[in-house]
């Protein structure tokens, strides 16, 4: 079956006074109708740029974009900006990491709805104005039609999320792409924001994109996780396979970093040493062998390719350790 | 709401109060020509002067003649005379107030409808040679003196002097209600070298703002609903940068209705600020005291009124 999004070999670079920012470095990754994807990594693994590409939202005069991204079956990357807005929060739409600084803060709830319903539909404000209200029932705020004419000030966190959600839906999306939807909430708000993503995804069919960095979110949410270092996919595998049999140092030292009450408070958490790379100037070879125990003269001089981690496995791994040897601990 | 305006009113009057208080000290404290030997003409004899001193109320102690005048103020809206002319100081000020605000207005529009598109056009192009050229415009015109501007356009374009010989000089102010025609071209002139500062800061200022506004995640999720580039400019982005504007514009023109000293003195118009301009050099305390509370009047009455508006334009602020 043909993915509703097919990404290939995609790379973006910028242009800075500092020197070339090489943010997303090669990736391709598909996205199965109704399906859900988790794209995994620190700040700066290119997660979030790799995905605004897509959406037409990094395009300017200094950054370079290659590769593809089929939509259906036509490229986004080189469709125009007019056939991008049409796309744009109608086939395609974003929930944001800080739904505080992603609302405009002179414009009603109401308005902000309206118009992004109106952006893609020729009904009346009546018409389109039921239709938010409908949405913000849908994402479980209370007393809508009233709720219309509020300021996101007047919000809590988690209530403007639901807003960005309702937003985001308003069109039914085919895809949805989820930046670090919880990020920024408060943690017992943090579990009903994504129950509510995961439960309208089901209700509604649509594909989705959750980008974060806490491999909780996507245990829970997605069915592939593809896990980011330095603008590259390093493992990428189905949920189950991934957690139970984690491959790459890299995502090991994820796993590994995350409290678990099944595990003995004694032997603690154990943070992955060093700092994220710089995307100006990254380390030769494998861009983790800096940070990775396991290093080994090849890792610094080779680019390990994305393969199956064995024949014919859907668990791809860029890593030049040998495989039996990946699982022991260093 | 009402009671934060009728507070705010409350305060405007303790102000104009205080303002009027010390201009009559520094007026004594400070040394200024005798009003009566001014007012007397040359070599005047000792007896005469002093004649004319108690006609004015000179010889009073200041703060009688600050009672005195409180009370006409207050209770007849009468700002005394002239010590110069004996012209009612209300009549002087009524007279020259047009052509004040025909200044102020005429320049208004002009340096809000050119900054604020200068502003915008840079702000979207940003680093590029038509914003770098802009900017470093801008940046000739906020430095550049009103004075040294006026005399550079009347030696350029005025008919009487100037290279191109296309608009009336100075002194040739005509009021609206006489001719129109004529008051509009003779203030053309004035306008436009009254605005270029103006413009140039405001447009800089939108630059700024907006280019910052423009980068606000806000404006990204209106990308993201596929609105058009414009109407992400101008709706969501331009709603936001516009803001600090308003409140500075509520400031500029309520500081220029009180008299634009040096323009008014360069193209010789009759307005507000030159009448303080000549009131200052003959220590004409009655019309400096006129003028004086005319333009804090305007200055704290534009503060309110930038205040009340700014809580339409944001919603997050609300008085109480």
């Amino acid at each position: 079956m043909s993915a509703l999004l097919s990404v290939r070999d995609l790379v973006v670079n910028f242009e800075t006074e500092d020197g070339v920012v090489h943010a997303v470095e090669g990736i391709s990754y598909d996205v199965e109708a109704g399906k859900t994807l988790g794209i995994v990594g620190e700040s700066g693994s290119g997660k979030t740029v790799g995905t605004l590409t897509i959406m037409g939202l990094t395009r300017a005069n200094n950054t370079k974009i290659s590769g593809q991204a089929l939509f259906d079956g036509s490229d986004l990357l080189s469709a125009s900006e007019q056939q991008m807005r049409a796309i744009r929060g109608d086939q395609i739409s974003m929930i944001f990491q800080d739904p505080l600084s992603s609302l405009h803060p002179f414009f009603t709830i109401g308005a902000q709805l309206i118009e992004a319903i109106q952006a893609h539909r020729s009904v009346s404000k009546a018409a389109a104005r039921d239709r938010a209200a409908e949405l913000l029932t849908m994402v479980g705020l209370s007393d809508a039609s009233d709720r219309l004419s509020q300021y996101p000030h007047e919000f809590s966190g988690g209530m403007r999320q639901r807003v960005m959600i309702a937003m985001a839906l308003s069109n039914d999306p085919r895809l949805l792409i989820a930046d670090e939807p919880t990020t920024a909430l408060d943690v017992t708000v943090q579990a009903q924001i994504l129950e509510l993503i995961a439960d309208l995804q089901r209700l509604s069919g649509t594909a989705m994109i959750i980008i974060t960095h806490d491999l909780g979110v996507v245990a829970e949410v997605a069915d592939q996780i593809a896990v980011m270092y330095a603008g590259r996919i390093v493992e990428q595998a189905p949920v189950a396979e991934l957690f139970a049999n984690p491959q790459h140092p890299y995502t090991r030292g994820l796993l590994a970093s995350i409290p678990r009450l099944d595990r003995d408070r004694s032997s603690g958490l154990e943070p992955i040493a060093g700092r994220p790379p710089s995307l100006v100037a990254p380390p030769t070879g494998c861009a983790f062998h800096p940070r990775c125990a396991r290093a080994f003269g090849r890792c610094s001089a080779e680019l390990p390719p994305l393969e199956p981690a064995a024949p014919a496995s859907a668990h791809l791994v860029a890593c030049l350790l040998d495989p039996a040897a990946r699982s022991r601990p260093a | 709401m009402i009671r934060y305006i009728l507070r705010r009113l409350l305060w405007v009057v303790f102000l104009l109060f205080a303002v009027s208080l010390i201009t009559f000290i520094i007026f004594y404290l400070l040394p200024s020509a005798d009003p009566a030997a001014l007012r007397a003409g040359r070599q005047p004899s000792p007896s005469l002067v002093e004649t004319i001193r108690q006609q004015l109320g000179l010889d009073q102690p200041w703060y009688v003649q600050y009672g005195r005048y409180m009370k006409n103020l207050i209770f007849h809206f009468d700002f005394g005379f002239s010590y110069q002319n004996g012209v009612p100081v209300r009549q002087l000020i009524f007279s020259r107030l047009p052509a004040s605000i025909s200044l102020a207005a005429g320049a208004a529009v002009l340096w809000l409808v050119v900054g604020i598109s200068v502003g915008i056009i840079a702000a979207i192009r940003p680093r590029t040679k038509l914003d770098r050229a802009s900017m470093g415009l801008a940046l000739v015109g906020i430095s550049a003196p009103v004075y040294w501007l006026g005399l550079v356009a009347l030696y350029l374009f005025s008919a009487d002097i100037g290279l191109f010989p296309i608009l009336p000089g100075a002194n040739s102010y005509v009021p609206l209600s006489e001719d129109p025609f004529a008051w509009f071209t003779s203030l053309i002139m004035p306008w436009f070298v009254l605005a270029i500062s103006f413009a140039a800061f405001y447009s800089r200022l939108l630059r700024g703002n907006l280019t910052e506004v423009l980068s606000e995640d806000y404006i990204r999720t209106a990308r993201a609903k596929g609105l058009s580039e414009r109407r992400v400019v101008f709706r969501h982005g331009l709603r936001s940068a516009i803001t600090p504007i308003v409140t500075i514009f509520g400031l500029d023109l309520g500081i220029l209705l009180g008299g634009a000293i040096l323009t008014e003195t360069v193209f010789n118009i009759p307005g507000i600020g030159r009448l303080s301009y000549s009131s200052i050099v003959r220590s004409d305390l009655p019309v400096i005291q006129g003028t004086v509370l005319l333009g804090a009047f305007f200055i704290v009455f534009a503060n309110l009124i930038v205040d009340i508006v700014y809580a339409y334009l944001d919603p997050r602020v609300r008085y109480e």
